[in-house]
């Protein structure tokens, strides 16, 4: 337990100078600036409003600046910053299909309609580091350009496809007026249900989400996935204000989209297809799109009536420690002073040692305590 | 609601071409920058009389997506929006709700939204926007030109020896 303590204010109020100070670094070398950040540092800013769950990048950029690259220290930034801002209400749903696509592969048809374009990525590098750029050498070289095929039907998503032969499961339609949960309104309680689910996953930490993805390809509860699809680019937000009574297009925000397709065996109502894992992020992140749609998958176990024997499949264990900020709070907390605390706990060990000596041992729930 | 009753012509819902022209100004606007809509406002010289309904305000919009792009809705982050309505000395009341912070950016927005309303003003402010529109589809084109570069075909290799 942590008890509050007194003193030390000008030893805090020099620590933070002197943080200030090493933030800043060598003054010899040029400061960098928020749009230097939001433009070159663009992966790093996507992730923190992902994780920080708000769209602005000159926010995540400055929150970065201030954090010193501490990715973990930005989302609290954020997070903390959001909190004083009035909520306008919720968009429309964004829609995916009428992306503006900067990138769009598959895993699963080589010649998806729409095509595929790699926009940029880097698959396919070297991995290789490139000491021109440390140079600050030569600028870039223009990007090619090539003419765009004239609209084919759009660019459907590749679950389409398959849905037309009845081998996919088709979406959850919203159920007219069901509320959609908001754990920013309401703490999560379990069972959660797929939208809560999701929503948690979407701010939830990168390396968790990767970790959990992982573990069910390396075979904790296993799904057979195959990437139907990964797409990054624009999509226009709209929003419908009461007073306005029409949606308003709010602008236009990047976000990445994933569709993971697995095996299902079927069950008695239903013959053997394929279902789908959903991953929807802020920015450039198909890493973390990805991850996201296996571990919405692995969640989906209890809907889709399969055994629940692994880490990724369990919502309590995954939601409750998806998100970094609350992970963080706990873990950091220890440093903070229990001097009370470990007294007692002190008296306690002396205790059990003086016991130990006399041969008699103490309840164990005494000293679980 | 309130804000809607003091419109210049009360009762009478727009028809659908007003706001669809509405909505596209909304549109280029959000996409704007700062110093377009300036260069726009000051062509149209409409500064004077304007009174702020609602100063501009930045506050946070839910962003919904849909489960496998196309199921049942759910939050997936917050967005920061600012708004602003303004009233026309000539009585049109201009909305905007905009991405992002600047409280500038979304009073001029409302500036326009409100001109579009005016019999008198809508047809120049319509023309006004168009070299704006321009810009952003022709910078649109580059990015489209430049992603078509990228489109690859995989060939698939026939596997097993014969």
């Amino acid at each position: 337990m942590y008890v509050a303590v007194k003193g030390g204010e000008a030893a805090i109020d020099n620590a933070h100078r002197l943080l200030a100070h090493a933030r800043r670094g060598d003054p010899s070398v040029p400061e960098l600036s928020i749009a230097q950040i939001a433009e070159q540092l663009a992966l790093l800013v996507d992730r923190v409003m992902t994780e920080g769950s708000l769209y602005d990048r000159q926010l995540a950029a400055l929150a970065l600046k201030q954090a010193r690259g501490d990715l973990i220290e930005a989302v609290f930034l954020v997070r903390a910053f959001r909190t004083t801002l009035p909520r306008f209400g919720y968009s429309e749903p964004v829609g995916t299909a009428r992306m503006e696509i900067r990138r769009r592969i598959s895993a699963t048809y080589k010649d998806l309609p729409g095509g595929q374009v790699l926009g940029p990525t880097f698959d396919y590098t070297h991995r290789l580091l490139d000491f021109v750029l440390a140079a600050n050498g030569e600028e870039p070289v223009p990007p090619a350009e090539a003419d765009v095929p004239q609209d084919e039907g759009g660019t459907p998503r590749v679950t389409d496809l398959l849905d037309a032969e009845g081998l996919i499961e088709a979406s959850s339609a919203a159920l007219d007026g069901s509320p959609v949960g908001d754990i920013t309104r309401e703490p999560l309680s379990f069972p959660a249900e797929r939208d809560l689910r999701l929503q948690a996953l979407a701010r939830g930490d990168e390396g968790f989400v990767l970790a959990l993805g992982y573990s069910t390809q390396r075979g904790y509860g296993r799904t057979h996935p195959f990437v139907g699809e990964v797409r990054v680019g624009e999509v226009e937000v709209e929003f419908t204000p009461e007073e306005l009574g029409f949606a308003v297009p709010l602008g236009r925000i990047t976000v990445t989209e994933c569709q993971m397709v697995s095996q299902f065996k079927g069950s008695a109502a239903v013959p053997p297809q394929f279902t789908r894992g959903y991953g929807l992020v802020f920015g450039q992140s198909e890493r973390k799109a990805m991850a996201m749609s296996l571990v919405d998958r692995s969640l989906r176990a209890r809907e889709l009536g399969e055994d629940v024997v692994a880490p990724a499949q369990d919502e309590e264990f995954v939601l409750s420690h998806a998100d970094n900020l609350q992970a963080t709070g706990f873990v950091e907390h220890l440093k903070l002073p229990h001097y009370v605390d470990f007294q007692a706990e002190l008296d306690l060990v002396r205790r059990m040692r003086a016991e130990h000596e006399r041969g008699q041992a103490i309840p164990l729930s005494e000293a679980a305590e | 609601m309130a804000f809607a009753s003091q419109s210049a012509s009360p009762g009478a819902l727009p028809d659908d071409g007003t706001i669809a022209r509405r909505r596209r100004a909304m549109a280029l606007c959000a996409d704007a920058e700062r110093s377009d809509l300036e260069a726009i406002l000051a062509a149209l010289r409409c500064e004077d009389g304007v009174e702020d309904l609602r100063r501009p305000e930045t506050g946070l919009v839910m962003v919904r997506g849909r489960m496998g792009g196309d199921g049942a809705p759910f939050n997936f982050g917050e967005a920061t929006v600012t708004r602003a309505v303004v009233r026309l000395a000539s009585g049109e009341v201009g909305f905007a709700y905009q991405l992002g912070r600047d409280a500038p950016k979304a009073r001029m927005a409302a500036i326009i939204d409100a001109l579009l309303q005016n019999p008198l003003r809508s047809l120049e402010t319509d023309m006004a926007l168009s070299p704006l529109e321009q810009r952003l589809s022709a910078e649109r084109a580059l990015r489209e030109r430049r992603t078509a570069a990228t489109r690859v075909n995989f060939y698939t290799m026939v596997r097993g020896e014969d």
